[in-house]
């Protein structure tokens, strides 16, 4: 292998190539060629690097040096200054923001000293932005697949089911079922097919960390389901990716053909009795999908309509077989597991939550895009640290965790751990790990109606209470946004919301209404208001403002 | 069988390991509210009205789908439950149309009987705004109304699972989900065989019979017209439900005076040309038996089945029986024989056949339906129109007497009256093919082996050394298999029985609502009972039948048969509309 | 490009069915390819299909109006699904869907008279890190404002 003198890694994540970051890459290549620097200075295009709302972003070892906000202009201040001459080049350094959004301090510090990475701990991440995901050689560079090899040559399967279990790690996509006791069910029932379902439906707005991780580290995916597959004795995987992610499809099964090449998938797995093939399928546009079973049906060529349960996937899942279906950060997990053990993993984040949560920052926040932190951080250190504050000194107002589908918690919260067990205890979820922070300039009622929209577009219609009742809580949501509403139809929606919850028969329904129901509880006023034909916030364009108004 | 302990509303019961919550309750006599579910579908957990407390869950269960474990403890009755209930009722209710005074089902809802039970007493959400699908009138049988449609998808699941029909399916997503046929077009320009297997399980009037009821009162009025009426053989056996009588009782004899006091000039019965069928398909198998004709043979009689083949298996039409039905044999001989032999002008007389069967009515409007010269039969009703008759009319079913059919045409045997049921087709073929080849009396003419519910039945008859082998099928998704077998070479058959519905037509798509399973068992049962009480059990023993070939049709197969009583088939493939496209 | 060479690039519905019918399930892959031919799934398409991997036609389109992908009518040339989940709402997309709506002259639902764009409502995209943003066919678009997607759209 040749050696380099640095590397530089071009995010080409999808927020930083929509700025322009191919362009850049190939002048930053014409401008080292020109240069003559091609044999000291590798050029790798990698997954997400994190900080979307600042990009185009690279990266240059060894000196780690993050550079952010690029125009073409400054690649060719990098390539003379930085990679000629060995000099950072201080102003074009990403840099945390201050939520006083005053002048720009300090110098340029080696990346791992910036707060935003400071509180980071990259697991499942680990690989993101630091490998050619394109490149199977890299990921095993960095102890890709040896996990697997350990897992298939020295462990038994129920080894691995224990280890798995003893981390306490919990299902990422957002339900945080212990997914060892998920495994176990599989792996004691006799069958002569099974199957491991990997989850990349994402579609909870304002979820993207699914497809950063799979543009970004492919075989760490791949990786965490062969050992699955070899845990519970699938022999079968399959990769189910939302029908919009077009390079994640492309990034998977390029992974998939090489690790099939190197013998890593495939029948008789680094010479064991151990076979294992994935296959890649494809959503068409359904955010129900993303509910097991649903998602099940889908793969059968069906409606994605979720199915009634039990029985479970674990017992009877694609075509009746027993069935793992997990997520993609979940099974981007498994490999570090097995590498360090259940005490590592339990060693981060709390006692009943441990290992970290790739978080999704989006809303009024100065740092917009991916961090990975261990569980349990609070949610001023998301929003105030991690975050970079809220731009323009404004106010926090709430932030909805977990997705569209999460409760909204206003500012008292703002110390709480952010993990599953305490968000679910104030009718919140960790969900995804979407944080949309929205600042004191919105109004709730307003947010609410997008809320309450994106249900009315994704239920599949199934059940009663879903069908019917996603569209009448957009409506009466309408109504106050329009002066309409009425004192009993507050009621009328919290008791909707109440049987939602309770009888809807998959998760979308049952979430549907959380956002409605602490808001409701949260900002009593604000909804007074609007019953008096107020909107405080000035945004509902029918009602008045509420000082005008006095 | 493995037993689980459960408690139901502090009540311990004991019931096998499998069994539903639904099931559970039933059992210490709590009968939990459902709307989508139904006893003989799949249909499961859709309408969350069934929902119930377990202890211990996160969330309310469906007590329908929901198998109950050993310890488990359920409240069926909380103010968690009766709130969710009533909730996810008045959501069906806010999304249906406010005018059950002008529905066919009205007092026969299920949904309005709910909103009884579950106390809605007031509409709480706003009026809806959305309009759905418009009413689709296209076919000659049924009609099916979106904007009734409650979505338990009933219909779906019988039409797809038990008639391996498809025509219908939920399309759309979300609030915008409608069943509808393929391209959201109208039923007519699919492969629907309008059997109406789907508006006997629908739970509101969302599917439901085209209303012949109208003609038939005009042509009662008229007094230019001689209104005649012929009753199928399985409506003996259920008309006495819409009623209140219990399910297998014979009134026969009531249906007769109903139809009398309605003011019918003469009450005939299909059973006579059911009779008469059988002379002519007996022949015309021993015929292909004997010149080596197209076998198997497949009987005819049934229209939704006839629909089917000549949509899903166009290429196989040979096989079918050029029999008529006996609704058509019977049309086409009250406007010629019986014409002549009272000196009525044909045009003046108007026939009305009474059958279980919504398929009926598409086939006495096809075009080949006229060999009288006329409109062999001019109206079809179901036994469900004809009891709106005799509510409207006033006639306390009940208590009517028992009278007698009309001779000519209401004469028949205990052959005919067994049509009615799956397998009675071919036990009377049997009776009187087995007596025309041997020349000798049956010893016992009963062939139990093709009788009940079972889908395929077979059986193998020893004609004095010729063996016949024979199988009957009811459903189309049981008429699929054994065509899939015919495709195949793998019929070893020379006779087969097809009825399009579950049951044969006592679980026709025309019967009174509810018919599940169970009761089709008992109106079989009662169908047997019936031909055990009649004197003559063999069609050709029907002294009417044998006077209509001395004076009219002469014999079995001949110029005449050919003319009035036979017919041909239709080739029209599974996308009937494509070519007009 | 001309239509001919469109034509030779475009798969082959019958080689597609035919490469599909053998597997169980794989009616959305199916349609997925089959949808690149016309841009939406015809009557005749649906039926074919059906015939193909011998299900119902009525299911075909159960399935085909189900998952938001998929066209059962045709559309215009270009398009354009605009997200309207909460990530992009507060980031000002009603401004973005408003300066859409006045440039093309069509809601959401509709296609443009000269058949070129058809405006419609998705659910996320993903693509919040860049919010509001727009997918134009295959190309996603963020950090719109009403400017910059009124820019984007004239170099259509």
């Amino acid at each position: 292998m040749t050696i380099y003198r640095s590397h530089v890694l071009v995010c080409g994540g999808t927020p930083c190539v929509l700025k322009g970051a191919r362009t850049l890459k190939d002048l930053l290549l014409k401008e080292i060629e020109r240069y003559q620097l091609s044999d000291e200075i590798r050029v790798v295009e990698t997954g997400c690097l994190g900080p979307c709302d600042d990009g185009p972003v690279l990266i240059v070892y060894p000196e780690g040096a993050m550079y952010s906000k690029l125009k073409p202009t400054d690649i060719l201040k990098i390539v003379e200054h930085h990679l000629l001459k060995g000099r950072i080049v201080e102003e074009l350094v990403f840099r945390e923001r201050k939520s006083s959004a005053g002048a720009l301090q300090g110098s340029a510090v080696p990346l791992e000293q910036e707060k935003y990475l400071s509180l980071q701990k990259r697991v499942v991440l680990r690989n993101c932005g630091r490998i050619n995901p394109d490149s199977i050689d890299e990921y095993i560079a960095n102890n890709g697949y040896l996990a697997l090899g350990q897992a298939v040559t020295t462990l038994t399967s129920d080894q691995v089911v224990k280890i798995v279990a003893d981390s306490k790690l919990q299902g990422r996509g957002g339900a945080g079922f212990p997914t060892g006791l998920k495994w176990s069910f599989t792996a004691k029932t006799t069958s002569d097919q099974k199957y491991i379902i990997c989850n990349a439906d994402e579609g909870e707005p304002g979820t993207f960390k699914d497809r950063l991780i799979m543009e970004g580290d492919p075989h760490g995916i791949i990786e965490g389901m062969a050992i699955a597959g070899y845990a519970v004795g699938a022999s079968q995987g399959i990769i189910y990716i939302r029908g919009e992610y077009g390079l994640s499809i492309e990034r998977m099964k390029n992974a998939i053909k090489q690790a099939t090449d190197y013998g890593l998938l495939g029948k008789k797995i680094l010479g064991t009795e151990f076979n294992f093939e994935i296959d890649v399928r494809s959503g068409a546009g359904a955010y129900v999908c993303g509910e097991e079973t649903a998602l099940i049906e889908s793969l059968e060529g069906n409606r994605g309509e979720p199915r009634v349960k039990p029985p479970f996937p674990g017992i009877a899942g694609l075509w009746g077989k027993p069935t793992i279906v997990n997520n993609v950060e979940t099974l981007a997990n498994i490999a570090p597991i097995i590498l360090n053990g259940p005490e590592w993993f339990r060693s981060i984040g709390t006692e009943n939550c441990p290992g970290t949560k790739v978080f999704t920052m989006l809303g009024d926040i100065n740092n917009q895009g991916l961090v990975e932190v261990p569980m349990g951080i609070t949610l001023r250190e998301i929003v105030y640290e991690v975050g970079g504050g809220i731009p323009g000194g404004r106010g926090f107002k709430m932030a909805q965790t977990g997705g569209t589908s999460g409760g909204c918690l206003p500012s008292e919260f703002l110390d709480m751990p952010m993990d599953y067990d305490t968000l679910s205890k104030v009718g919140s979820a960790l969900g995804s790990g979407a944080m949309l922070i929205i600042d004191d300039t919105h109004c709730i009622v307003d947010v609410l109606k997008s809320f309450m929209k994106f249900f009315c577009h994704e239920s599949c219609g199934k059940c009663t209470p879903c069908r019917e009742g996603t569209t009448r809580l957009y409506e009466i949501v309408l109504a106050l946004s329009e002066g309409t509403a009425t004192d009993t139809e507050i009621q009328l929606l919290k008791e909707l919301s109440g049987a939602m919850q309770l009888s809807a028969l998959c998760g979308l329904g049952q979430s549907a209404p959380n956002s409605l129901l602490t808001c409701l509880n949260f900002f009593a006023d604000e909804f007074q208001a609007h019953l008096n034909g107020q909107c405080p916030s000035g945004i509902c364009k029918n009602l008045t403002i509420e000082s005008e108004a006095v | 069988m493995e037993m689980v302990k459960v408690t139901v509303d502090n009540q311990q019961v004991e019931v096998p390991k499998g069994s539903t919550i639904l099931e559970a309750a039933k059992k210490v006599g709590i009968k939990i509210p459902t709307l989508c579910y139904h006893e003989d579908l799949d249909v499961k957990a859709m309408c969350r009205i069934c929902v119930v407390e377990v202890v211990g869950a996160r969330t309310l269960q469906a007590a329908c789908s929901q198998p109950v474990s050993d310890g488990m403890v359920i409240i069926t009755n909380s103010p968690a439950v009766r709130r969710a209930r009533k909730i996810n009722l008045e959501l069906l209710l806010s999304n249906h149309p406010q005018d059950c005074l002008n529905c066919v089902r009205n007092q026969r809802c299920e949904l309005q009987s709910l909103a009884d039970q579950l106390g809605v007493q007031q509409q709480r959400f706003r009026p809806k705004t959305k309009t759905k699908s418009p009413r689709d009138e296209s076919t000659a049988a049924l009609i099916r109304d979106p904007e009734k449609c409650i979505l338990c998808r009933r219909c779906v699941e019988v039409c797809h699972q038990v008639q391996s029909v498809g025509a219908i399916s939920p399309a759309n997503r979300g609030i915008d989900t409608e069943i509808a046929p393929a391209g959201g077009v109208d039923l007519n320009d699919v492969a629907c065989v309008q059997c109406g297997q789907c508006s006997l399980v629908c739970p509101v009037g969302a599917i439901y019979e085209q209303d012949h009821t109208e003609r038939v009162w005009s042509a009662l009025a008229d007094s230019s017209k001689h209104v005649v009426v012929q009753t199928a053989p399985a409506i003996r056996v259920s008309i006495g439900e819409e009623f209140g009588l219990e399910p297998g009782q014979v009134s026969t004899g009531k249906l007769v005076a109903a139809l009398r006091r309605l003011g019918f000039a003469r009450v005939f019965d299909t059973d006579f040309t059911a009779d008469l069928t059988i002379i002519e398909e007996g022949h015309e198998l021993l015929e292909r038996l004997n010149k080596g004709g197209t076998l198997p043979m497949i009987t005819s009689c049934s229209p939704g089945w006839i629909k089917f083949i000549e949509h899903f298996y166009p290429e196989y039409l040979a096989h079918l029986s050029t029999c008529k039905s006996p609704q058509q044999m019977f049309g086409a001989l009250a406007k010629t024989y019986y014409a002549e032999k009272t000196g009525i002008d044909p045009k003046d007389i108007y026939v009305v056949s009474i059958m279980p069967c919504t398929a009926k009515k598409y086939e006495c409007g096809r075009p080949e339906m006229t060999d009288s010269g006329y409109a062999d039969v001019d109206a079809a009703l179901t036994t469900r129109e004809l009891a709106k008759m005799i509510r409207l009319a006033g006639i306390d079913f009940a208590s009517l007497p028992e009278e007698e059919y009309d001779a000519p045409l209401g004469i028949s045997t205990g052959a005919a009256v067994i049509f009615g049921a799956s397998g009675g087709v071919m036990e009377a073929a049997l009776r009187t093919v087995y007596e025309v080849v041997t020349e000798e009396t049956l010893a016992s003419v009963d062939f139990k082996a093709v009788r009940g519910l079972e889908g395929i039945k077979e059986a193998e008859v020893d004609l004095k050394g010729t063996k016949v082998k024979v199988a009957v099928a009811n459903g189309l998704g049981n008429a699929r298999k054994l065509m899939d077998l015919i495709k195949e070479g793998k019929a070893d058959y020379q006779f087969i029985e097809i009825m399009c519905c579950p049951g044969g037509c006592i679980g026709g798509g025309g019967q009174p609502i509810p018919t599940t399973n169970a009761i089709r068992e008992k109106r079989i049962k009662a169908i047997y009972d019936a031909d055990l009480g009649l004197p003559l059990r063999k069609s050709h023993e029907n002294p009417a039948v044998k006077t209509l070939y001395e004076e009219f049709l002469k014999k079995p197969l001949g110029e005449k048969s050919h003319h009035l009583l036979h017919t041909d088939y239709t080739k029209r493939g599974k996308y009937p509309e494509a070519a007009n496209r | 490009m001309t239509v001919t060479s469109c034509n030779i690039q475009k798969p082959n519905l019958g080689e597609v069915i035919e490469k599909y019918k053998e597997f169980p399930g794989s009616l959305l892959d199916l349609l997925h390819e089959v949808q690149e031919i016309d841009g939406y799934l015809s009557r005749d398409v649906m039926q074919q299909i059906a015939e193909g991997l011998g299900i119902s036609e009525s299911k075909v389109y159960g399935v085909a109006t189900f998952y938001s992908l998929f066209k059962t009518a045709p559309t215009g040339q270009f398009i354009i699904r605009i997200c309207e989940s909460a990530p992009c709402h507060i980031r000002g997309a009603q401004e973005v869907l408003e300066a859409i709506e006045e440039t093309l002259g069509i809601k959401p639902g509709e296609t443009t008279l000269d058949g070129k764009f058809t405006l419609e409502f998705t659910s996320c995209l993903g693509l919040c890190g860049v919010a509001p943003a727009i997918m134009i066919n295959d190309q996603v678009y963020g950090n719109l404002t009403s400017d910059r997607v009124k820019e984007v759209l004239l170099n259509f």
